[in-house]
């Protein structure tokens, strides 16, 4: 942790950067975002088991962005997103200075994307046990009872829109759910909205998703709509060859095709 | 009891499937009257929202047709409309929504006659399912929450 400060310190003195975007102590005993823009302040930069935040979503954001060049803590699943970013354009590379952090929480020097692309490689980076016992259990039910089960969890929807603000590649300026004319998701958290709009996220993310899993730690309704777009990832990736977030020029699955592509199901 | 008529929405292409229905006419090809036909310019502009709205205003089937693979008018339309559906219908089935309600095809502007056993099937296949109540169900909770809400 101490090495991190130190590089944060040194990007900051030497002007190299504009502000480092990190976790820093929060209310509560929780962790939050922080920018910090005077060398003398990057000993508020933490790291625990709190920082679960997927900080890259603050790299398309307009008011951070002013504050000149950004250094941004990185954990695996904020490379990651980073990486997406990148594919898609939302920044430029010279930029963004990553400061890596290992699950260990020891700072990892990465000089440009090309040492996040290896540093990600070298992990073998799998959905956690819990949330693929989840997945198969869903699978495993008849379509009434997956559909009872996820109607029971969108019922539940404040539409808050929470997953929205936490995710790093929700990032549209103007959403599909803000547009009134037509009105694609009613306004108010009625039954059939509530899926609509879940449905709607869930499909936007389909095959971007970097499995950081904020949207459901964001929820405050306790939904779980990660399970949504991780259960499509597999599939994503054996069918298009496509795994979100291990490269700068990745292309995005639903925005590329191949002649070839297999399908069962249309005559 | 009369039997039950579904309510069918076919989303289809102009260049071929749209044209292929024309054909079914001028051929005098009879086929069941439960479909209402929307043309889009391509596959490729049918927006995976369109399909939920059709549900939500009390479609019991869909069907999506287009050009076949390598006849898109606009070359590549169907092709990344191809990878859409598999995404959305596999997203669909794990959610819960029925996906066997939901017909895709390629019908050619030559095919009058499959456009018609794709209508006719699908319409046999939506009978044997019936109503989609459970999906059309949804509009009524949300009244009913209006309601208690005073």
């Amino acid at each position: 942790m101490d090495d991190l400060r130190k590089k944060a310190k040194e990007l900051l003195t030497e002007n190299k950067v504009g502000v480092v975007i990190g976790y820093g102590q929060g209310s509560s005993g929780r962790a939050r975002a922080v920018f910090i823009k005077d060398p003398d302040k990057t000993d508020q930069l933490i790291f625990n088991d709190k920082c679960v935040q997927d900080l890259a979503l603050y790299l398309s954001k307009a008011e951070v962005k002013k504050m000149g060049k950004m250094a941004i803590v990185a954990t695996v699943p904020v490379m990651r997103a980073i990486l997406v970013l990148a594919s898609e354009h939302q920044f430029v590379s010279d930029d963004l200075v990553v400061l890596g952090l290992s699950e260990e929480g020891k700072y990892v020097p990465l000089d440009d994307f090309k040492a996040v692309e290896e540093y990600l490689g070298a992990l073998n980076i799998v959905l956690s046990e819990e949330d693929r016992a989840m997945i198969e259990k869903i699978n495993a039910m008849s379509l009434e009872e997956r559909w009872n089960f996820w109607q029971k969890e969108f019922s539940k929807c404040i539409k808050c829109y929470a997953c929205r603000a936490a995710c790093p590649l929700c990032y549209c300026h103007r959403c599909t759910v803000e547009s009134n004319q037509p009105q694609w998701i009613p306004v108010a958290a009625d039954a059939m909205g509530n899926m609509e709009w879940h449905i709607m996220r869930a499909m936007h993310i389909a095959g971007r998703c970097i499995s950081c899993g904020y949207c459901a730690e964001a929820c405050p309704m306790d939904i779980p709509l990660h399970l949504m777009t991780y259960t499509l990832i597999d599939e994503i990736k054996n069918d298009f060859g496509a795994l979100a977030g291990m490269k700068a020029d990745s292309e995005f699955a639903l925005s590329h095709f191949k002649l070839d592509d297999k399908e069962s199901f249309i005559i | 009891m009369a039997e039950f008529e579904p309510k069918i929405v076919a989303f289809v292409c102009n260049w071929c499937t749209y044209a292929g229905a024309d054909l079914t006419g001028t051929s005098r090809i009879k086929y069941s009257p439960s479909v209402k036909i929307i043309r889009f310019p391509c596959t490729g502009r049918i927006d995976f929202m369109l399909l939920l709205k059709a549900f939500a205003n009390g479609a019991d089937g869909i069907i999506v047709s287009g050009c076949h693979p390598n006849d898109c008018h606009y070359t590549s339309g169907n092709f990344h409309a191809r990878r859409r559906w598999i995404v959305f219908r596999r997203l669909l089935d794990f959610v819960g929504v029925d996906v066997r309600r939901i017909q895709f095809s390629w019908v050619s502007a030559a095919e009058g006659s499959k456009w018609a056993d794709v209508v006719n099937n699908t319409v046999a296949e939506i009978r044997k399912l019936g109503p989609y109540e459970a999906y059309q169900n949804l509009n009524n909770i949300a009244q009913e929450k209006e309601v208690s809400n005073g």
